[in-house]
């Protein structure tokens, strides 16, 4: 079990980094992106046809935007040792309350994506792995680097167009519903089953001639026995392991494809947060998605410690 | 075990790959197509920032959920909406607003003067265009709404159908004066709110005007064209709104939908700064427009060879839009002509110079509005053939209004819209006073037209506002402090399932309630 807490203390300092890092690097990164962020926020809040000098004016007043940089950074840090991540500035909300409707629909939407990722990348790659070399595995070679090259935003518009417009069978976009996850989490889902099929191709390719499984053969297991004792548990730990670099592939396909189904995730709340300049919304919509990024990772270590028993003795 | 669990996959995937695909399929073709009552659905790009009326007041307002005083007719002229009536006193200051008898809010509570009153008090508060009003007082006397300005202010009624005076129950608000709740008085009520994206409202018994022939409808917010273009084309919307250009002739082919495109009053214009030397001289500004291809622009841009601007205001803009107006045109050889005798002569790269300064400057714009940029890179290449030289820079919208401010500002490529009040006057004020606009004139002003605007907004006789209007829109085409370049269309898909649907083109309404299903 010392694997096990020294795996989730070095997570736990982690996400502690991740919190400082974030926080001030989306501070940073905003201050730094060009245009007055009054004239911004002002067209955040109440569109372009209203915003004018004054308006603009008004709110970097409110918001007290002419103070000196290090004193606003510090009020939210301040806030953040009291768990408290500011107010919107341009809905006047708790960023906690808005995050909290937004992390919802992005869990959801990264779960249904996953799941249906893990159900088809890596039975595939298996699959293909026990053929690796054959014309099934070649084709299977050309369409993960298809759809590993194509961006979310096309494989998407291609989902819709057959699905919704062609068959009719799901809503293009939309929230409220189990239907309409589906085509944003497929998208999500094709991209990420292109690696990971390949991934556990490689791995059961590697495994089925590894030693183990070549000194059950010659033991004389029937090949049945051999795959399920010693092959697929070796191919699984790769596979588990890559599911977590898989995530950052998941956070930054959500940015787009909940944009495109008009999903109201996390995602999409960080585009409009940066456009908008919301500082405080940035901050906490970055540091929700780096928290939930450690976290994850965190569950791929327990997940591999439980399949590898090397790992834990090796701790 | 996960081992095992992959292997089962295997197993499964080995035998029937499609297996599960093909047994979900028609589950899927069940749900997607099963509504347990009719709803009509609504599409469109605007999000729902939040429940204050300053911000996304116009959602409620056009699904007809919250209502404000005063509406606008299918010519856009100001009618009776929660208010049953209003009148002007003799001494000119005092406006008396009569409500509808019976009107009620969503929650129940009888609309009475003193919560109007209360609301519009809020209003006025927020950073709507009801601040530009001179109002001195919002009162509630006997029964009726009575709001006194401080001067003559004709064109009050006309700011009181805007989004931001919605008027809405004393219990909406919270203690602090924010709004907690959405309790309007309109045709439906809202039943659910997943800010930004999607309400739901359902009809409300309790309306003053005839009962709405649909009973649910419901509102999405979908940000990019395409989506919203497929969503009209898989008839999973009966109402899809401000569809993308390029997505237009396609949805127009298509059997299951009419899609009707009407001119708004909004216009794509360039504001030069007059204190340059390059841009004080009426003719260059007047050769500047000369140089500008608008029908190749809006043809090939802009996909709607009708949106080329003849004139600052559009048609459909009351009498604002003056027909007889000689029109602003194309004409290379005039525009060169104009920039000769202003002395701006052609150097050896045929980029024009005087007293050795070159006809150079920079055009901010920004691409909150897709087009723009695109436009602007057309009209460089356009005015090059006159001998200026356009420089585009795309920037933040606010670089326009900051550099106004500042000085720095040479030109702006930008979209106006004259209607945030159904009465441009309120805009124009604001962009050719005497110290010019954020979004108007710089470095530019003309008494007359001061004058003219200052007498219309006290000016009673129609027939004399009718000739004001038309001077203040000649003096623009011949002075053009601000070049016109392109109308704005407003395309909508209506589903066929749906009859009675009309576009606004003042943006107030969908005009839901006066819909009805076709089948």
């Amino acid at each position: 079990m010392g694997g096990l807490t020294r795996a989730l203390a070095a997570r736990a300092v982690q996400a502690l980094l991740v919190a400082l890092v974030v926080g001030i690097a989306c501070f940073a990164m905003v201050r730094l992106l060009p245009g007055d962020m009054a004239f911004r926020i002002a067209a955040g809040r109440y569109g372009i046809d209203l915003v004018s000098g004054a308006a603009a004016d008004a709110v970097r007043v409110e918001l007290g935007l002419d103070r000196p940089w290090w004193q606003q950074l510090g009020a939210w840090l301040g806030g953040l040792i009291r768990f408290d991540l500011g107010v919107s500035l341009v809905s006047g909300d708790p960023v906690v309350d808005e995050l909290k409707t937004y992390l919802g629909h992005t869990i959801l939407l990264a779960v249904v994506a996953l799941g249906i990722s893990v159900l088809v990348g890596p039975p595939l790659g298996a699959w293909l792995g026990a053929r690796a070399g054959s014309a099934a595995d070649r084709a299977g070679l050309v369409a993960s680097a298809v759809l590993r090259a194509l961006p979310a935003f096309v494989v998407g518009i291609g989902l819709i167009l057959v699905f919704a417009v062609g068959l009719g069978w799901l809503p293009a976009a939309g929230v409220g519903g189990w239907q309409e996850v589906v085509l944003p989490a497929v998208t999500l889902a094709l991209g990420l089953a292109a690696v990971s099929s390949r991934v556990a191709r490689d791995a059961v390719a590697a495994a089925l001639h590894a030693e183990p499984a070549e000194f059950a053969r010659r033991k004389g297991l029937p090949e049945g026995a051999v795959r399920r004792r010693h092959v697929w548990r070796n191919a699984a730990v790769p596979v588990v392991a890559y599911l977590g670099v898989q995530l950052v592939a998941l956070i930054e396909g959500v940015v787009i494809v909940e944009t495109l189904f008009a999903w109201p995730g996390i995602g999409h709340a960080l585009v409009h947060a940066v456009v908008a300049r919301d500082v405080p919304m940035v901050q906490g919509t970055a540091l929700v998605m780096g928290l939930l990024f450690v976290a994850l990772n965190a569950l791929v270590d327990l997940l591999t410690l439980l399949i590898d028993p090397r790992r834990r003795s090796a701790a | 075990m996960v081992g095992r669990i992959g292997m089962l996959y295997y197993r499964l995937m080995q035998r029937r790959p499609l297996l599960a695909f093909a047994l979900a399929a028609p589950a899927l073709a069940r749900g997607a197509n099963a509504q347990p009552a009719r709803v009509l659905r609504v599409v469109a790009p605007w999000e729902i920032g939040g429940l204050d009326p300053a911000r996304s007041g116009y959602v409620f307002q056009r699904m007809q959920i919250a209502e404000t005083l005063v509406g606008t007719d299918e010519r856009g002229a100001l009618v009776p909406s929660l208010a049953r009536g209003w009148r002007l006193l003799d001494d000119r200051v005092t406006w008396r607003i009569a409500l509808r008898a019976g009107a009620t809010f969503h929650d129940g509570t009888p609309v009475t003067a003193a919560a109007v009153a209360e609301s519009l008090r809020r209003a006025r508060g927020g950073p709507g265009p009801l601040a530009q009003v001179p109002i001195e007082g919002i009162a509630a006397e006997a029964g009726e709404v009575v709001l006194r300005t401080a001067r003559p202010f004709l064109s009050l009624p006309a700011f009181l159908a805007h989004s931001s005076t919605v008027i809405l129950a004393p219990a909406a608000y919270d203690a602090g004066g924010a709004v907690r709740a959405i309790i309007g008085t309109g045709p439906y009520r809202l039943t659910d709110l997943l800010a930004p994206q999607r309400l739901d409202a359902e009809r409300f018994a309790g309306w003053w005007g005839v009962a709405p022939a649909i009973e649910r409808v419901s509102y999405l917010a979908v940000t990019r064209g395409e989506t919203r273009a497929a969503m009209a084309e898989a008839g999973q919307a009966e109402i899809v709104t401000t569809l993308a250009p390029e997505t237009v002739a396609r949805l127009r082919r298509n059997a299951r939908l009419s899609v009707e495109v009407v001119p708004i009053p909004r216009t794509r214009a360039v504001k030069l700064n007059a204190s340059l030397p390059m841009f004080a001289d009426v003719r260059t500004r007047r050769a500047f427009s000369l140089a500008i291809d608008r029908a190749g622009i809006a043809t090939a841009l802009l996909r709607s060879p009708e949106s080329a601007a003849t004139q600052l205001f559009p048609p459909g803009l009351g009498d604002w839009y003056d027909a007889d107006l000689p029109p602003l045109r194309r004409d290379l050889a005039e525009a060169r002509r104009l920039l000769d005798e202003a002395g701006w002569r052609p150097g050896p790269d045929g980029i024009r110079a005087k007293d050795g300064k070159t006809f150079r400057a920079t055009l901010r714009t920004f691409s909150d509005r897709p087009e723009l940029p695109g436009v602007a890179t057309a009209m460089q290449a356009q005015l090059r053939e006159a001998g200026i030289d356009l420089q585009v820079a795309v920037m933040n919208s606010g670089e326009i209004p900051a550099g106004h401010r500042d000085g720095t500002l040479e030109a702006a490529l930008f979209a106006r819209n004259f209607s945030l009040v159904p009465d441009p006057i309120g805009t124009l004020l604001q962009d050719f006073g005497p110290q010019g606009g954020d979004w108007g004139a710089m470095g530019w002003s003309d008494p007359a037209l001061v004058a003219a605007m200052e007498r219309l907004t006290a000016e009673p006789d129609p027939a004399t506002q009718t000739q004001l209007r038309r001077r203040i829109a000649a003096i623009l085409q011949a002075e053009l402090p601000v070049i016109p370049v392109a109308w704005y269309d407003y395309p909508v898909a209506f589903s066929r399932r749906v009859a009675g649907g009309s576009v606004d083109p003042l943006e107030l309404s969908y005009r839901i309630a006066g819909m009805r299903w076709a089948d």
